[in-house]
Order: C-alpha cells, then structure tokens, then sequence
C-alpha cells in the first residue's frame, strides 16, 4: 500500500470552523484510503473522516494542513483535499 | 374535586417587553433533561440510543430541508455530521455497557465536548457549544419518546427563554409569548414588538401549566392564569378594541396629521426585509431606523459589502423615493457579535459600542459604508451613526465614508454620499448638539433615558427610574429646537415615540418625526390625530 502526504496552507478567514471542516471531512469520506490530518509535519495525526477531531484542533487562519493518505486512492484524496483547501473551502464545479 | 390549590384568577408578575393582549391556552415549552430509566438491559438500551441518533438525524435533515437561511443551514449541516461521526456516540455506548442507562450515557459522552467548546478562546468555537447543546437536547427528547416540540399558533407560550430562530419559525397570529429570561431589550422583544406580539419577561414560569386557559396583559406586564368569567370578558372586550384599532391602522393611508391639522412624519423601525413583506410603503413615510445588527448576528461569519449592499438596496427599492435611514452596526453594550465585540468589557453600555467600535474595527466599517454608499444611488438613503458623544467621531465618521466613495469610484463602481445623521443618545451629545455637523438627528430615547437617569432600563427595581422624565423631554425639547432653527429634521425612535401615552408630551416639545415598531404604528396614529396643540 502507498503512504503519502501533502501539505497545504489554510486562509479561511475563520479558521478550520464548522462549515469548512463538514466539507473537509465530507470530502475525506468519499475515499476509501485512510486519511490523516496534522497541524505539523509528524502529527500528531488524528482522523480526517471525524468531525469531533476536526473541530477539536481548533486550526486558527494561516495555519498549514498537513494529511497523510494510505490506501488505493490516496493520491486522488489529497489532491482532493488540497484543492479543497487552497480554494478556501468553496463550492467546487 | 381538585385537590389542587387552583385559585381563580392567578396572577404572575413580570415586566412588559412588547404590548398588547393575548387570550389562550398556555403551552410550557420544556427543556429536555435525562430520565433516569433502569427498566432497559444494555442492548435494549444501546439500540434506544442508536434508535434516538437516527430519528435525530431524519429531524434536522427534515429541518434543512425545509429551511432556506444559509447560516441555519450550515448550524443543521454541522449537527448532521456530528450525528454521523461515531466518535461522538461511542463513550455513550460503552457507558451503556458498562450498566449506565442511556440519556445519562448519553449526556456524559457529549458534555464533556461542549466543555471544550465553551472553554475555547476564539469566540466563533465557542458560539458552537450552543449548537452541541440543541443537539444532545434534540437526542434527549427523541429517547424520552417525544417528537419535536412544534408551537402551535393561538396559545401563550411559557419557556425559560427563546431564541429568535423559533421566533420568527412560529405563527404567532393571536397568540403571545412568556419567558423567565430576556429583556425588554432582548432581540426576541424587538421582533415581538415589531410583529404585534404581546410579550413579558422575567416571569416565574415553574408553576405554569400547559393547556390552562390564560390571559396575557403585554401592556401591564403580567399574566393571569385561569381568569374568572369577568376578568376574561374584560380583557376580551379589549383585545376587540386592539383588533379594531391595528385594523384601522392598517386600512389607513396618507399622511399624518394632529386635530389643529400640523402634519406629522410617521416612520417605521426594522430590523430586516422580513418585517417589509407585508407593509405596504404607502402607509408609512419611509423607514426612520433599520438596525444592522442583525446582519451581524447569529452568523458564522461576518457578512460581507455584497451581502449588506443587497439588503439596503431592497429596502431603498422597498421604500420607493421615500427615505430609508440605515444606523450603522450598533454592536456592543447588550448586543455582543461574536467576532467582534470583546467579551469581558466590564461596564458594557459604558464601553466600546456603536460608533466606538466602528472606529476601533475600521476594516468591518468600511465595508458597511462601501455597501451604504452603493445602495445611495439606487434610493432616498440617509446614514445615521449610533452612540456619537463628541464631534470628532461624526467628523472621522464622514470622512471614512468619502474615502470609501473614492475608493468605489476607482473601481468603477457608482457610489453617492447620502444625508448623514446622528444618533442622539448620549447626554454630553444632546447638551452640546449646536457643535456637531450633522444633516439630521435621530434621538435614541432607549439609551438617552437611561445615561440621563442613570438607571438600567433592564433592573426591575428601578422602573419607576428608568422613565421619560422633565429632564429627558427638556433635552429633547433642545435637541428639537436646535434642529428647527437650522432646518434640519429631528426624529425620535426610541421606544417613545411608539408610546401612544408619551405622544402629546413629544408633540409638545415640538418633535414632529416619529419611527416606531410597526405594531404601534396604529396606535400612535391615533394618538397623533387626537393631539389639539400645545397648551397654551
């Protein structure tokens, strides 16, 4: 199984809060891979898929997101939640 | 026999919070609690538990369904992926297991999470807990077996409190409203005075009954449970009168004018486009304050120019040419916005509010004015600044709002600078009005009464205080006459001017501007046609 990571800065005006983190882990959902999110480089790591966590880092703006994927579409998961991400949590086409 | 004590005619005290008389049934909204059942095994009780997520689940995906405000639906968003987050739920169930009954596993696996949110220091986390606690309450009453609590139209609600999203979801047509908490200055007071609803706060609510036949006196204050034949035919006879009298007020078009034939400016107070679907802008000339606060209320996130510019726009277009005067964002004091007010402030109508903090947040003000500006052009717009004290901020005020016009101007955006006014509400203001460049004056009776008297307008105790007093209606008396003499409106739309008892005083002092809640337009109407002139 492939383990991989990215990384991607926050601007989101009010931080990681209720309405970008149901469509981050929305999102994280739609893959099968196991999905991690972290506020640095080595964790610690806690599950994208769950809301209570999500919402329990308290990711103010500016921060950096960091996920790691591990699964068979972990590439398309965090190319996924990047573009999420870096396009400040909108609606995608 | 009823071994209970049920006297007839029961009255319970409390304090008015918007006039008028209701008759009915009362209906006691309950907040849900834990029933502390042993009779289920763990598995029975884990499958009521999991029974209760479901049904919870269906309700607000019902809710969201139904709802098209996109802040509510992004609360009922949020609470449907905790529900579908087993990382909630699972202490709850493992508690189970261990012999906990299931509304008490339940509460302990979900308080703990609401903890953290009201422990968190950005005040958007904290604005959650809220959501976390309708949720466990939601769950709460699904395990007790109950449906969702929908109040039904004609009766007089009694709850600890409400909040204004089940306000405005209700058909309050002939029905009022009784709560232990909130204020006369609460924002459920200002929509039930805006929408006729007969309200009163501060009530001891414990020994109210559901299905008792009551009567709410809004313009007393109280309530009186289980009224005698008498009593009910009383108040009947003027609950006719109050029907004929917002009837008449409601036919009624074309301006207002006192019995000796002066003519009378009668305008209306807004909070939102809501109230203006059913008013008719002939009957009215114009509105005299739209308080934005509520734009900025209850939200996840501030609105922005084009969400502000869309709303004034649609009231300018409302209104047709006559004049919509917009206050600037009112925050503070008892308005507190998450993400902007500062929690803590020790002495809050003393502290950073109104213009205050607008000047202090200049990033969120010159979004307001840019918004202002646009929707200058479309109609007959005026801007009046709240809580001004000394010249300076009035000054400081206009020349954001040019910087503001300049700045559309180069984006190539149409930008016009409306009539600038002030509020009139802090005493060192009124005393000193001469000194200040104002296009016209709105005097906040509200806030004037009490930093002239000194009294809270929310300590019961000191109501006899917190009233017009010779003092209030002598400052009045100067701010109009100031106003007079140099050609300038001056119009008054505290809760005064919508005080059918208080309109011959103000006519006396010359005022001849008046906005008020849309409920009082008929009786202040009337009050103003009856007025003969000043006494001589």
């Amino acid at each position: 199984m492939n383990r991989l990571k990215a990384s991607v800065l926050m601007r989101h005006e009010v931080g990681l809060h209720a309405r970008p983190s149901v469509k981050l882990t929305k999102l994280a959902k739609a893959f099968e891979s196991k999905i991690d999110l972290g506020l640095s480089p080595d964790g610690p790591w806690i599950d994208a898929k769950s809301i209570v966590k999500v919402m329990a880092t308290r990711a103010p703006k500016d921060s950096t997101i960091y996920f790691r994927a591990e699964g068979s579409d972990a590439k398309a998961a965090l190319d996924a939640l990047v573009m999420l991400v870096d396009g400040d949590f909108q609606d995608g086409p | 026999m009823d071994h209970r004590t049920h006297r007839s005619g029961h009255r319970v005290e409390g304090r008015s919070a918007a006039p008028g008389i209701a008759l009915g049934p009362l209906v006691r909204l309950v907040a849900a609690r834990p029933e502390a059942s042993h009779s289920r095994s763990a598995v029975g009780a884990q499958q009521a538990l999991a029974v209760a997520l479901a049904a919870s689940r269906l309700d607000l995906v019902g809710l969201a369904g139904r709802i098209e405000d996109e802040d509510a639906e992004a609360i009922l968003s949020f609470q449907i992926a905790l529900l579908d987050d087993e990382n909630l739920a699972a202490p709850a169930f493992a508690l189970i297991a261990d012999g906990e009954v299931a509304s008490k596993a339940w509460v302990a696996a979900i308080d703990p999470e609401i903890a953290t949110y009201d422990q968190a220091d950005d005040p958007y986390f904290r604005a959650r807990a809220t959501d976390l606690r309708d949720l466990r309450d939601r769950v709460l009453r699904r395990l007790a077996g109950e449906v969702d609590q929908a109040v039904p139209s004609g009766v007089i609600v009694a709850a600890e409190d409400l909040p204004p999203s089940v306000f405005l979801a209700t058909d309050w047509r002939g029905g009022g409203l009784v709560l232990r908490r909130g204020s006369p200055s609460s924002h459920v007071a200002i929509l039930a005075r805006s929408r006729g609803v007969p309200m009163i706060v501060g009530v001891d609510i414990d020994h109210l009954e559901s299905g008792a036949d009551a009567v709410l006196d809004g313009d007393a204050g109280a309530l009186i449970v289980d009224p005698d034949p008498k009593l009910r035919a009383d108040y009947e006879r003027r609950l006719a009168q109050q029907s004929e009298t917002r009837e008449a007020a409601s036919s009624f078009s074309g301006p207002v004018s006192t019995a000796n034939g002066e003519p009378v400016r009668l305008m209306i107070n807004v909070t939102g486009l809501a109230e203006l679907r059913d008013m008719d802008p002939s009957k009215v000339d114009g509105i005299g304050l739209m308080r934005t606060e509520f734009l900025f209320q209850g939200r996840e996130k501030l609105p922005t120019e084009e969400d502000q510019y869309r709303i004034y726009r649609q009231m300018a277009e409302w209104a047709g040419g006559k004049p919509v005067t917009i206050r600037t964002l009112d925050a503070g004091g008892d308005k507190p916005i998450a993400g902007l007010t500062e929690p803590g402030d020790l002495n809050p109508f003393l502290g950073v509010r109104g213009v205050r903090l607008s000047l202090r947040r200049p990033e969120v003000f010159r979004l307001q004015l840019r918004a202002l500006a646009r929707a200058a052009v479309v109609g007959n717009l005026k801007v009046m600044i709240p809580m001004v004290t000394v010249p300076e901020e009035l000054d400081r005020s206009r020349e954001l709002f040019g910087h503001a016009i300049d700045e559309l101007r180069g984006e190539g955006h149409e930008a016009a600078m409306p009539q600038l006014g002030m509020m009139v509400e802090v005493p060192a203001a009124a005393l000193a009005i001469e000194d200040f460049n104002a296009d016209f004056y709105s005097i906040g009776s509200n806030d004037l009464i009490q930093y002239v008297m000194a009294a809270s307008r929310d300590e019961p105790q000191l109501a006899d205080l917190a009233r017009p007093s010779r003092a209030v209606f002598n400052l009045i008396g100067h701010i109009v006459d100031h106003a007079n003499r140099h050609g300038r409106e001056a119009s008054l739309c505290g809760d005064l001017a919508g005080d059918p008892q208080q309109v011959a005083s103000l006519l006396d002092q010359g005022l001849r501007s008046f906005s008020v809640a849309p409920g009082a337009l008929g009786p202040v109407r009337a009050a103003i046609a009856r007025y003969p002139g000043k006494a001589a």
